[in-house]
Parts: structure tokens; sequence; C-alpha cells
């Protein structure tokens, strides 16, 4: 293939050890040079659409070394990151300044991008954890980047809550390790194929389901989510929401899931249950809340019970031996309910950060009026409203149809009946947003709100403009032959994984 | 039976760094777990007899030499999965570390039940 | 910090170089004895460690800056990542070992390749990053405070 496959982790790594060199007085070249390096990754994310292939590092062959595999499902999730993390860097190029360390933000900022990435293109079990560690610890970081009272808090109980994960998973890589002997994911699957579970490998899995599910922020795990979300700037609590729990939860759960243990009857219904209580325990405790971040995190978790409750219907029905047609369908629906929400959530955070900077609160009950004062805020955050709650012609709408659909044909009425339900709780909570922040009288003191410019506008209209054109993704054809069809596949054709990736 | 005792240590680990109170006590329980999983991984290595990994001028005389080598010597694979584990619990710990030392400086106590301004 | 008695002080600053070398015979050997990047560079911070012990934390602020320690840092690790792309740009694949065919026999002077290299990268990051980590810690509040606790 034409870009190799390590340039999308060694880009963003060598631009985060160069950047901190700057110091305070070059701020502005260091905030120029990390923008290129998230524009160049785009670029070569959109180049990457379609392809596939496996990259040996160090030209050691595959059982002995670690290599880099791209397929269906990793391009859909490196155009993800890519996307989020350029329209981001946009944002925080304006809305930092107010921070005193903005080298060393940037630095952070570039390490979780890198870990990220290495997360989606691995193809050996170790790796994936150890980029998973980078992508994290970035992020512990960052979530505390103001140092104040309630920063360090919500720092703390991520840090907490998110070592005790990844301690998890390595425990489970050991117990894999041991009953597999060898650590490259087609070789595992390959050799659990051969083999059979045993107790050894069903406890592994188990703890890769806690593990990861902690990390994706799942509902008995989900405790430090709500907050982290609003503590952290608003354009990290963008970059957390919209594609951190996702590459290192969901993408890495459906991986293990589908691709190296193979689906079974027991958890694919686990998944299931996990997503239902994500999505109605997210969506109740939206409704109650006033700080707008913190509705908007509740609405994050709501939202990834979405996409896992699309994953595991689409497990449990190819568990069941029904037709795979149906099993392709709800997967579609949860992939492409990842990619849309990914999008939009980072525009909602985004918009709310612009509101923060423009009003200085995040309170509802203090902001009021706002619409003449900042147009382009309002339009945005509409558009991303109008998304999420479902209003068709905008992206939520086809996804979350083709969810219902995929749980009606697989004649599951009760899932549909409960997806209609939270997607109407989705709605009040929006509205809520939209009448005390919007409408309604304007208070004394924001009668001066300015609205922000700049890069931080420019990243708003550049999302806002996605979430209009994503319904295309699906709905035509090509495009979707293109770039989503090869996802539902990987998952799809689960063991055949590592056939795909020996024979490369 | 090792093994046994490596979970029963891991367990430990996990109970102090959900039950107690102290900040600094959580740390050390998380400390714990990660010490419980480097010693697991480690004694999955382990063959019975066996000897370092490290090759010198004998074992590269004869194929039969080295294949005497290769089946006597324990694993050097997971002992690379330590070193790498221990290099992240490193950073870990220093960011938990710091972050405790900075709660303590804005709230002047170490107690997790008195720092709780977010709730809901 | 204050500093200890002045016989502390003397030994330590003999003892100081002793440990710098040892921490660079570990890193320099690691291609073939236990230790390599990351051990050697935690033996290098634990020499200033000992200097900032003995003498006390504003002496080795003066001795040492803290941007220099800091752009140390920052060397090493794009050295690191220098090296691997060097290996794309040499030998065609990411991270391989572009000197093994001339430098990189067993059993001669210099094996293994690229592989020094990397520990000295590591070596220099891991010492200067643990080194400003405990110099950050250590004198960041009073410690009176943290006593009384």
């Amino acid at each position: 293939m034409s870009i190799p496959l390590p340039a999308f982790v060694a880009i963003p790594l060598a631009t985060a050890f160069l950047l901190p060199m700057f110091g305070k007085r070059g701020k502005d070249a260091a905030t120029v040079v990390a923008n290129i390096a998230t524009i160049l990754l785009l670029v070569f994310a959109i180049s990457c659409i379609g392809e596939s292939g496996v990259y040996e590092i160090g030209k050691w062959p595959i059982p002995l070394g670690i290599n880099l595999v791209l397929d269906g499902l990793s391009s859909l999730l490196l155009l993800a990151i890519s996307v989020v993390s350029a329209a981001v860097m946009l944002f925080s190029a304006g809305y930092m300044e107010q921070y005193t360390a903005k080298p060393k933000y940037l630095s952070l900022f570039l390490l979780m991008v890198a870990g990220m990435n290495g997360v989606v293109l691995s193809g050996d079990i170790f790796n994936l954890f150890v980029f998973l560690e980078i992508a994290s610890l970035a992020s512990y970081a960052l979530v505390g980047f103001g140092c104040g009272h309630e920063e360090l808090e919500a720092s703390f109980k991520y840090t907490v809550l998110g070592t005790i994960a990844s301690i998890f998973v390595l425990f489970a890589i050991g117990l894999v390790y041991g009953n597999t002997g060898t650590l490259n994911m087609a070789y595992i699957s390959k050799a659990i194929q051969n083999s059979g579970m045993n107790a050894g490998l069903g406890f592994a899995m188990a703890l890769f389901i806690v593990g990861f599910g902690l990390k994706a922020a799942l509902v008995p795990f989900h405790a430090w989510l709500p907050d982290a979300h609003p503590s952290a700037p608003a354009p990290i609590s963008a970059m957390l929401s919209g594609v951190l729990i996702k590459s290192l939860g969901v993408y890495a759960l459906a991986r293990v899931v589908f691709n190296v243990f193979g689906v079974s009857l027991a958890v694919g219904w686990l998944l299931i249950a996990l997503g239902i209580l994500s999505m109605v325990v997210g969506a109740f405790l939206a409704i109650g809340q006033w700080d707008i971040k913190r509705l908007m995190a509740y609405s994050s978790i709501s939202q990834i019970g979405y996409v896992v409750l699309g994953i595991g219907l689409g497990a449990m029905l190819l568990a069941k031996g029904a037709n795979p047609a149906w099993a392709s369908l709800a997967i579609l629906a949860g992939l492409f309910h990842l990619v849309n929400h990914a999008v939009y959530k980072s525009l909602l955070f985004l918009t709310s950060g612009s509101l923060e900077k423009a009003t200085g609160t995040r309170q509802l009950k203090e902001m009021g009026g706002l619409a003449q004062r900042l147009p382009f805020t309002r339009t945005t955050c509409t558009v991303a409203s109008a998304s999420i709650v479902g209003i068709p012609p905008f992206s939520g709408f086809w996804s979350k149809l083709i969810l219902v659909m995929a749980a009606i044909q697989a004649q599951y009425y009760w899932i549909a009946a409960i997806i209609v339900f939270v997607s109407l709780c989705t709605l009040i909570m929006y509205l809520k947003v939209q009448r005390y922040v919007f409408l309604g009288e304007l208070p004394e003191n924001l009668r001066e709100a300015q609205e922000n410019g700049g890069t931080m506008l420019v990243a708003m209209v550049f999302l806002a403009c996605l979430c209009v054109l994503m319904g295309l993704l699906v709905l035509v054809p090509s495009l979707r032959g293109s770039i989503l069809e090869p996802a539902v596949t990987v998952l799809t054709d689960g063991l055949k994984y590592s056939d795909v990736v020996m024979g490369m | 039976m090792l093994y046994a005792l490596c979970f029963l240590l891991f367990m430990i680990g996990l109970y102090c760094a959900v039950v107690k109170k102290n900040m600094v006590k959580i740390v050390v329980g998380i400390l714990i777990m990660e010490y419980a999983v480097n010693l697991f991984l480690v004694m999955l290595g382990y063959r019975h007899g066996g000897i370092a990994p490290i090759i010198d001028k004998s074992h590269l005389e004869s194929q039969a030499a080295l294949n005497n080598f290769v089946s006597s010597s324990v694993d050097p694979l997971p002992q690379a999965l330590v070193l790498t584990a221990i290099v992240i619990s490193l950073g870990s710990l220093a960011l938990m570390i710091s972050l405790c030392i900075r709660t303590y400086e804005k709230y002047g106590t170490f107690d997790i039940t008195e720092i709780r301004r977010l709730r809901g | 910090m204050q500093g200890m008695t002045i016989i502390v002080k003397t030994i330590s600053s003999w003892v100081k170089v002793l440990i710098v070398l040892f921490g660079i015979y570990i890193i320099l050997f690691g291609h073939l004895t236990p230790g390599g990047g990351f051990a050697g560079g935690v033996i290098l911070a634990s020499s200033y460690v000992l200097l900032m012990l003995a003498f006390g934390g504003e002496f080795v602020k003066k001795d040492l800056p803290l941007s220099l320690v800091s752009k140390l840092d920052c060397l090493g690790a794009f050295m690191f990542i220098m090296i691997a792309i060097l290996g794309l740009v040499f030998g065609g694949t990411f991270f391989v070992n572009f000197l093994v065919d001339k430098y990189g026999q067993p059993l001669h002077l210099l094996s293994a390749g690229t592989i020094p290299f990397s520990n000295i990268a590591i070596g220099l990051k891991v010492g200067a990053s643990l080194f400003l980590v405990i110099f950050s810690l250590s004198t960041c509040c009073k410690a009176g405070e943290l006593d009384s606790h």
C-alpha cells in the first residue's frame, strides 16, 4: 500500500516529542506544527479508505514480531479519529489561550492521538495494551489540565478507575498467553479454534469485558465519566467523548469478542443487556442535570449504549445461527451510530466550550436568550442537537432508523420499543438545553457576550457540515460499499480474521 | 498452587483500592495489584530446572546444543512483557502521586469523603 | 529542603561519579546483560537524587537548570523515534535494525546493530524524566505541612 502504516503512529509521536522544546515563546509556532500534523493524518486516513494490508515491524515475520493490520474496521475508525482530532485541534488553537502551558497541552494531545491510532491498527494483543495505556495516561493528565478543584478530583477518580481497568486487561492478556502460547491476535484466534474454550479463557473473556467496558463507560462501570467529561477543558471533553471511549472501549471489545474469541450466545446477550442498561440509565440521569456538560456526558453514556446494543444484537444473531443478513444490518447500525456519535457529540462539546468561553458559566439556569448574541454557536448547536435526537435529514436519524429496523427484522420487538422510548428521552433532554440556553430571557450580566471567531468557528462549522452530510454515507451505495461495508464484513466474518491476516 | 497465592495478592490489592478512604492508600492498593499481575506474568514463563535465556559461545557450536538450550531455558517473552508493564505502572504512579499532592494543596486533606464537590 | 552534615556531603560527591559510571555501563551493555535503557536511566537519575538528599533542593536547582533537563528529555525521546524512522529510510521497514548486517553479528565487538543507540536514547530520556518527576514531587510544597498529617 502507498502509505506505510506506522506513519499513523510515528507522525504524532515525533511531533509530540518535538513540541515541548518550543517553550513559552514559541507557542504560536507550536500550534501551527501541531495543526499541520493532525491535518496530515487526516489526509493519510482518507487515502487509506478501501485498502487493507499487514505491516510487519522490523521485518520480523508474524509470530515472532509485532504487526500492524489495516482492515475495514480499522480504516473506519482511523477516519473517525482523524476527522475529530483535526477539528478539535483547530478549535483548541483558539480555546486554550486561557491556559498557561499550551505546548505541553498540544504534546499530550498528540500523544493521545498516537495512542488511539495505535490501538486501532495493532495486530498484536500486547501492543494493543501498550497503546491503550499511552492514550489513557495522556487523557488522565489532560482531564486535570486546569488544576482547579473540580478537575483534580475528577482526574483522580478517572485515573484510579482507568488504571484498575488496565490492570484487569493485563491480567487477561497473561491468562490468554498462558493458555495459547502466542500474543499475535491471528494466531490466538487459530489456537482457540483448535483447542476450544476452557475455564482460563472464559475468565479471561470476562476480565476483557470488564476492563474494556470500563474504558467504554458501560453502565455498571460508568462512575468516572460524569465527573471527568465536564471538568476537562472543552476540546478534551470533545475528544474523550467523541473518540476515546469508542476506540479504546468499543473497538477493542468488538475486536476481542468477534475476531479473537468468537461469538457465543452468552456474550451476545451480555452485550445486549449492558447496552440496554446504559441507554436507559444514561437517558434518565441526563434529564435531571442542570450543568450543560454533565448532561451531555450522561447523554454520551446513553448513546454508547446504542452502539453496544447494535453490536451485541449482531453477535447474538451470529451465535444463534440466524440469517446473516440480519446480523450484518444490526452491526451496520451499530458502527454507523459510532461514527455519527463521534461527529455530533464532539460538536456538542465544542459548542458548550464556546458557550463557556463567551458567558463564563456552565449552569443552564444562569444562561438564557443567547440566540441573537451568539448566532453561529446557536446554529451549530441546533444542528448537533437535531442529529443526536434523530430528526431527518440529519445523520442521527438514519442510524437510529437502521437500528430499529434491525431489531424488528430479528423479531425482538421489545428492543425496538426501548430504542424508540430512549430516543424520546433524548429529545426531552436536548429540548431542555435549547430552551434554557438559547430561548428565554437574556440575563443582565450576559448582555455583552461576544461570538467567538477565528479557528474555533471554522472547526464548529466544519463538524456541522459533516453532521448534515453524513447521512449520505449510508444512502449512497458506493460510499456505503467502500467505507461501511468492509467494516461490517470484518465483524460478521469473525473468525476468518486469522486466515485473512496470515494470508496477506 | 502458586497461582492461587498470586490471585490472593491481586484480591488484597483490589480490596485495598476499593474500600480505603485515604488517597495514598488507594494508590498503594493499585500498586499491589500491579505487582500481583507482574508476578503472574513472570510465573507463566517459568520452567522447572530452567537456565537463564542468554546465549553464549558454547550454545552456538552445533544444532544439538542450540536445541538443548531452547528446550531448557525459561521463556523470555513474559519477561519482556513485565518490563514494559513496570515502566507503564511507573508512569501512572507518578501521575497519581502528583494528583494526590496537588489535591492536598487545594483541600488540605487526603480523605476522599471530604473531596466531593462533584455530585449528581 | 535542607542538606545534611559535611561528612555526607563530601562522600556523596565522590560516590555520585561512581553511580553515574555504573549507570552508563548498564546502558551501554544493554544488549548483552540484563538492564538496558530503562534500568540504566533509573540509576542515572538516582545519582542526582543522592545529591538532592545530601545538599538540598536549591543547590541542585542551581547546579542543573530544569530547562536543560527538560530539553535533554525531549532530545532523548526524539532521538529514539528518529532511529525508528531511519530504519524506514535505510532499511525499507519501520524500526528495522539497519546496521545488523555490517555491525550486528553475535560474538563480535560491535554486535546488535542499532540497539545500543536506542538504549542510549532511552537511558537519557528515562534519567531526565525520572529526575524531573522526583525533583518536582519533593520540592513542591513545604515539608512541614506533609509531616503533620
